[in-house]
């Protein structure tokens, strides 16, 4: 009974259910758009992408403009950018995001040393923050979930042939530059919307994590896209409880917790495949 | 069979005029001019890193030409099969799940309907490959590999097959079962263009071969374009060129490549 309520302590407070929703959330949409993620190679995106947005938050708060508006834009902006630059070929995708993301990033830190009266807003930004959460917040990040999930069915099949196999996909008429200007754009936005709760620095592991997980469970691209949200949406419901009655950093709890879910589900399925190896083994 | 080039009845869907094509500062394609015809059967022969696949890339759309022009017949299908060694066969797809693809930008709902399972069962079927279907495509084997994008790019019932290597990596039986099938689309009625490495087993079969290297060195009939005149400008290397039951056969280095069983 005690046990029970204790269990249940941290709902008392508006902050904590706020947070929580949030988390849960943003955890389903980064699971979610994490499947492209990693099949795309993009894994260094997440990491890169939000400390540019890291970036735009600064500069936003220096000026004194929205939040959303400010880091939205720069955060957009980046992706785009991102997108050009590695378009000439000889510089490729990962070498585009370290130039853009880590100049933006720069730059972010320069305008907090030099306008210093902004940096508690920016260390939020930067280590997430659960007090923090407001009604806003929530709407916001709903919002981008559903338009994740609309862009994800709406576009299935062209996300699909044009993540597998660009080149073809090109040729049966699938814009791909656009397809992936969406994407970014999604992930960016995903990014901006999520990172006053999980913290810029630990977003790029929810968006790699969780789709990691998932792969490993199935072969099955549409089995990946349910598997992979519900990954996310669950570590990071346990894991805002857990931070609580532990007393650690709610972004800290929920990657652990996805990196134990990751280090079991790479166990059972190395074990499940050298028992099908084995099985195999008359051939 | 239709092998005459320069019949009157000149069709072309695609003509390639003075193209160049550039990786950074180095050329990769110089002053390419090939015209394609309809229901033409045209192989591709040049050694690794002489520009094939870049070709067929600019062909399809998917590399920038620097200079000339590529002009192609308009609302022209192309089905394109990529190298099998360019896929990535760790992708999370089955088989039905890769043909359907194609259908990606006239078909945006998610899931498979069974118009389309039934069409896809249709293409495996002429392929000889029914039964795969709901294989992951890690779960093939070379040969299959091989049908599967065949099937996917016959899915979409193209006017032109382009392939690129269809039989590098395959065993000689493959290769066969392959050259036939090709063989047989083309009595059906549609332009194959392919690049190859295969002299013996593939490339002396065929009603036109087109020696390639950065630019086209020779273009014709086999008997005529098979020459150590021609190879050695191609490939660098001094050739020998037989004649072995009415087929030119290559001989390299000395070394006698295994000719495919004759037709």
């Amino acid at each position: 009974m005690i046990f029970a309520l204790d269990i249940l302590a941290p709902y008392g407070f508006q902050f904590f259910r706020n947070g929580l929703v949030v988390a849960t959330i943003a955890g389903a949409l980064c699971g979610l758009l994490g499947v492209f993620v990693i099949l795309r190679g993009m894994s260094y995106i997440g990491h890169g992408l939000s400390h540019a947005v890291f970036g735009g938050a600064a500069a936003s708060a220096v000026i004194r403009v929205n939040y959303f508006l400010g880091a939205g834009i720069w955060g957009v902006v980046s992706g785009l950018l991102i997108a050009r630059v590695a378009r000439r070929r000889v510089i490729g995708a990962d070498a585009a995001i370290g130039v853009v993301t880590t100049a933006s990033f720069a730059l972010g830190l320069a305008l907090m040393n030099r306008y210093g009266q902004a940096s508690k807003s920016i260390e939020a930004v930067l280590f997430g923050s659960v007090l923090g959460v407001k009604v806003a917040d929530i709407y916001a990040v709903a919002l981008v979930a559903l338009l994740g999930l609309a862009v994800v069915v709406l576009g299935y099949r062209k996300l699909l042939f044009s993540t597998f196999d660009r080149d073809v996909a090109q040729v049966s008429n699938v814009r791909v530059s656009l397809v992936e200007a969406v994407l970014l754009a999604m992930i960016s936005l995903t990014i901006l919307v999520t990172m006053r709760v999980i913290g810029t620095l630990l977003i790029s592991a929810l968006l790699v994590i969780p789709a990691a997980s998932a792969r490993m469970t199935t072969n099955s691209f549409s089995r990946l896209l349910w598997i992979s949200p519900i990954i996310g949406a669950v570590t990071c419901f346990v894991g805002m409880n857990l931070s609580y009655h532990l007393d650690t950093s709610a972004s800290a709890t929920i990657i652990l917790l996805d990196a134990l879910v990751f280090v079991v589900v790479y166990a059972v399925a190395g074990t499940r495949n050298r028992v099908k190896m084995a099985s195999l083994g008359h051939l | 069979m239709r092998l005459n080039i320069l019949s009157k009845t000149d069709n072309p869907l695609i003509v390639c005029e003075h193209v160049s094509c550039t990786y950074g500062n180095a050329p990769v394609l110089h002053d390419v001019y090939l015209k394609i015809n309809r229901r033409e059967f045209v192989g591709i022969v040049g050694p690794s890193g002489s520009g094939k696949t870049t070709l067929l890339k600019a062909i399809i759309g998917s590399q920038p030409v620097a200079h000339g022009s590529i002009t192609i017949e308009p609302h022209l299908t192309i089905g394109y099969v990529p190298q099998v060694e360019t896929v990535d066969w760790y992708f999370p797809v089955t088989v039905e799940e890769v043909i359907v693809m194609t259908r990606a930008k006239t078909k945006w709902w998610p899931r498979i309907t069974t118009t389309e399972r039934t069409a896809v069962r249709e293409v495996l079927e002429k392929l000889g490959i029914a039964d795969v279907a709901h294989r992951h495509i890690r779960e093939l084997s070379g040969g299959q590999q091989q049908r599967v994008f065949l099937a996917r790019a016959m899915f979409c019932q193209p006017d032109i097959l382009v392939l690129d290597e269809p039989t590098s990596g395959v065993d000689v039986r493959t290769r066969h079962e392959i050259l036939h099938l090709l063989a047989d689309l083309h009595q059906d009625g549609l332009t194959i263009l392919l690049t190859t490495h295969d002299l013996n087993g593939l490339a002396a079969h065929l009603p036109r071969l087109v020696c390639f290297n950065k630019t086209v060195l020779a273009d014709g009939n086999p008997r005529e374009v098979l020459t150590s005149q021609v190879l050695e400008a191609t490939y660098g290397a001094p050739m020998e060129v037989l004649e072995h039951g009415g087929m030119p056969l290559v001989i390299d280095h000395g070394r006698v490549a295994m000719r495919g069983e004759g037709k």
